[in-house]
């Protein structure tokens, strides 16, 4: 047909035209970027690794199932996926897998699905299953197993299938995670068996090099803003200098607080999570450099050797506070040239 | 050049679509047959509609004029072609509505010679004159806007333009009319920018294209008059670089108070093909009869730019090109910020300056789907304006619209489209905020 007839028009608003990238399409480049941490955890802690992982997947998954009832809309965006391994992924590796599912559970239905799903969310959902966890199971979840022990593969710790509601039986074989032997025995931990991973801790915190990897895949891709963690790392390293500067004794150098614990899987995977973070650059480095303080503080004057998770929820909900007070200065409003 | 410093300019945020302009820029402005019918709305620009001049039945010469000017905001309307005038009645419009147009039967074997005017002479022409040689010749903004070129050429009271900005900056994709009018119509220009100077009484003017029209700007640096004080500058190719306030903004590092005019800082901005168009009727005192077009799209067979009669219905339109496929939607404009058409009955009006044909593709709907906002931010990062799309849309589904004016400054959005672009939810923020203006014209808000 040379001309057109009658036509049905399609009637779309403008513009006419969409940049390519997707909701589902992030999520699926924010699950290419944690691929090699999960396969590195798979690989450092062997069978029971793999089982937290699975277990987690299901729990996530089936929670979001259930509350998206029966289209299963929401499934298909890949945000559930995506909460699943970033939760997984801060877990100690022998934790029983009940309370990998409970916390699963929590993670979707108190993190996101009571808000209102996908982008009303105001905390992190992984880190709101694993805060839950660590309230409700404090031993479990300080319980760390030594990375590469042999026999990995082969069984799994007893307290992995320990049932619920039972005491479960820790093994034997546990060894403190570097933040806590600095913390409570003073010990410190090579830099470079922390840049690696060869030390003990949860499933995907332990090898910054290949979180590093994954965060600058994102950051290529245009996915995630560069602002946030570098700005924590902008932080982290002033605060904690300058605690070293004071008393060295007392406080650990920068570049151990920036490898060790979960600093490089929270500023890099947990805090750049679009929901929970600010919408303007500005407001990005402000959230960043509050994280800083924040774990800085808790590591160095808490109870807890570890204040990442704590950090990032604190920060979360700053975040409408600051969207408030840090917004564009519109073209033509009053207030000077614009750089 | 005197100032290579400006070549590196832009305005901040912004996007970057696909041009799509490289199947029409090469090829040069084609003539268009007469439809057998034009149908020619008395409306075809901002403001008030011209009133006829003609009866039913009525015989007229090309070029003739139609309509008069009903007041200071209205401009006159001419025959596209020699004929019969058949009936005065309502027509359908782009804006959905049914305007009243004049239905005009083109009379066969007829020459379709012009008829002369009264010519304005620039040698002798006052400011007045000038501009009311504008208002006579039915000239507005051929960009899109349909603005009225006589009413913006009068500057207000108390004010002082410095600096005459031609706009050739084209920036929507598809679109190379602008392209083509300043590489085939040099002349025109110049002489056209002679009588915009005299019409503001400004002494200088700065012609800015984005740098993938670098052949027009170099022709016309080529062939400029010695005389005329005309500065000619190439803009990184950025989207939205043509909207008026932030052309100024790269070009004279000017901001334009939110609501102002841009007079408020010395600049007034004329698109070039206007001012082609001004420079080829007024020493003739002709009449717009005709614009150049961009026919393009992946639905379109013969791609290209026609000079095409006003009134031409969009059904013969798409006739003479050719269409490929089914056609899925036809928007008049580029595909920033154009306007799906309805119906093909419409007819081609002065502010057309594409006409762009999509075909229908199979099994797009999940391309479709609309995502829950996931506070990305990318719709700020990229907002010319400076303005927070993401919660100006939260405002709007609350129907917070006095919100969304007072404190979120929606009224300086102007619906380039960049933030609906970026959007990874594919969120139609552009239609919310549409929605939310014509509500506070109503005075509705929560």
């Amino acid at each position: 047909m040379s001309g057109p007839s009658s036509p049905i028009l399609a009637i779309r608003t403008s513009p006419h035209l969409v940049r390519g990238s997707r909701v589902d399409w992030i999520m699926l480049q924010v699950l290419i970027a944690l691929s090699p941490a999960l396969v590195f955890a798979a690989c450092a802690f062997g069978a029971a690794a793999m089982l937290v992982i699975g277990v987690s997947v299901i729990a996530c998954l089936a929670m979001e199932a259930l509350w998206s009832g029966s289209s299963g809309r929401t499934l298909r965006d890949g945000s559930a996926l995506v909460t699943a391994v970033l939760y997984a992924l801060t877990l100690p590796p022998g934790l029983p897998l009940w309370m990998v599912a409970v916390g699963g559970v929590v993670s979707i239905w108190l993190g996101k699905a009571i808000f209102g799903g996908l982008g009303c969310n105001p905390f992190n959902p992984a880190l709101v299953g694993r805060a839950f966890l660590q309230a409700a199971f404090p031993s479990a979840m300080t319980n760390w197993l030594p990375s590469f022990s042999v026999g990995r593969f082969s069984s799994v710790p007893e307290s992995t299938l320990a049932l619920p509601f039972l005491r479960p039986v820790y093994d034997a074989r546990t060894s403190a995670t570097p933040l806590a032997a600095w913390k409570f025995d003073a010990e410190t931990t090579d830099s470079m068996d922390l840049l690696l991973g060869l030390t003990s801790g949860s499933l995907g915190e332990t090898s910054s090099a290949l979180l590093l990897l994954g965060g600058l895949y994102l950051i290529a891709r245009n996915v995630m803003s560069w602002r946030v963690p570098v700005s924590i790392g902008i932080s982290v390293a002033l605060v904690s200098g300058l605690l070293r500067w004071a008393d060295p004794q007392s406080y650990a150098s920068p570049v151990f607080m920036l490898f060790s614990g979960g600093l490089m899987l929270g500023s890099l995977f947990m805090a750049t999570d679009l929901v929970g973070s600010p919408m303007t650059s500005r407001g990005c480095w402000l959230y960043g450099a509050l994280i800083g303080v924040l774990v800085v503080s808790i590591r160095a004057f808490g109870g807890m050797p570890e204040g990442v998770m704590y950090a990032i929820l604190l920060a979360n909900a700053t975040t409408p506070l600051i969207d408030q007070w840090i917004r564009p200065r519109p073209f033509g409003a009053p207030g000077g040239a614009r750089a | 050049m005197g100032m290579p410093w400006l070549a590196s300019r832009s305005f901040g945020h912004g996007v970057h679509p696909p041009e799509h302009k490289e199947e029409t820029r090469d090829l040069p402005i084609r003539s268009f047959p007469f439809a057998s019918e034009l149908v020619v709305p008395l409306l075809q620009h901002l403001g008030a509609p011209a009133i006829p001049e003609v009866r039913e039945g009525q015989r007229v010469a090309r070029g003739e004029i139609l309509a008069r000017p009903d007041g200071f905001m209205s401009v006159a309307v001419h025959a596209p072609v020699s004929g019969t005038v058949r009936s005065i009645r309502p027509a359908p419009s782009i804006t959905g509505r049914m305007l009243p147009a004049i239905y005009l039967e083109t009379r066969p074997g007829d020459t379709q010679e012009v008829i002369p005017g009264v010519a304005c002479s620039l040698e002798s022409a006052t400011p007045e004159d000038v501009r009311n040689a504008i208002q006579a010749a039915g000239i507005v903004g051929l960009g899109g806007a349909a603005f009225p070129t006589h009413a913006k050429l009068r500057i207000p009271e108390g004010t002082k333009v410095d600096t005459l900005i031609l706009n050739g900056a084209e920036c929507e994709p598809y679109l190379t009319t602008d392209h083509r009018v300043m590489l085939e119509q040099a002349p025109d220009l110049f002489l056209g920018i002679r009588y915009l100077l005299r019409a503001i009484e400004a002494s200088r003017a700065i012609l800015a294209v984005e740098k993938n029209k670098a052949d027009a700007s170099q022709h016309l640096r080529r062939h400029k008059p010695d005389d005329l004080a005309l500065e000619l500058v190439e803009l990184e190719v950025k989207y939205p670089q043509g909207a008026e306030k932030l052309l100024i903004r790269s070009l004279l590092g000017r901001e334009v108070p939110s609501g102002g005019l841009p007079s408020a800082v010395g600049a007034l901005v004329v698109n070039v093909a206007t001012a082609a168009e001004i420079g080829r009727l007024l020493p003739h005192g002709r009449g717009i009869i005709e614009r150049v077009v961009t026919l393009g799209g992946p639905g379109v067979e013969r791609k290209g730019n026609y000079r095409i009669p006003i009134g031409t219905p969009l059904r013969f339109l798409l006739e003479q090109v050719g269409v490929s496929g089914d056609v899925d939607e036809v928007f008049l404009g580029g595909p920033m910020m154009g306007v799906a058409a309805s119906s093909l009955e419409i007819p081609l009006t002065k502010g057309i300056s594409g006409v762009i044909v999509y075909a229908r593709e199979q099994g797009d709907s999940e391309e479709s789907r609309v995502y829950p906002c996931i506070r990305c931010g990318q719709c700020l990062a990229a907002c010319p304006m400076y303005l927070d799309p993401a919660t100006l849309m939260r405002l709007s589904r609350h129907g917070d619209y006095s919100t969304m004016v007072d404190r979120y400054h929606l009224m300086d959005c102007f619906e380039c489209g960049c933030c609906a672009y970026v959007c990874p939810s594919h969120i139609p923020l552009v239609q919310h905020f549409r929605i939310a203006k014509a509500g506070i014209r109503r005075g509705l808000s929560a």
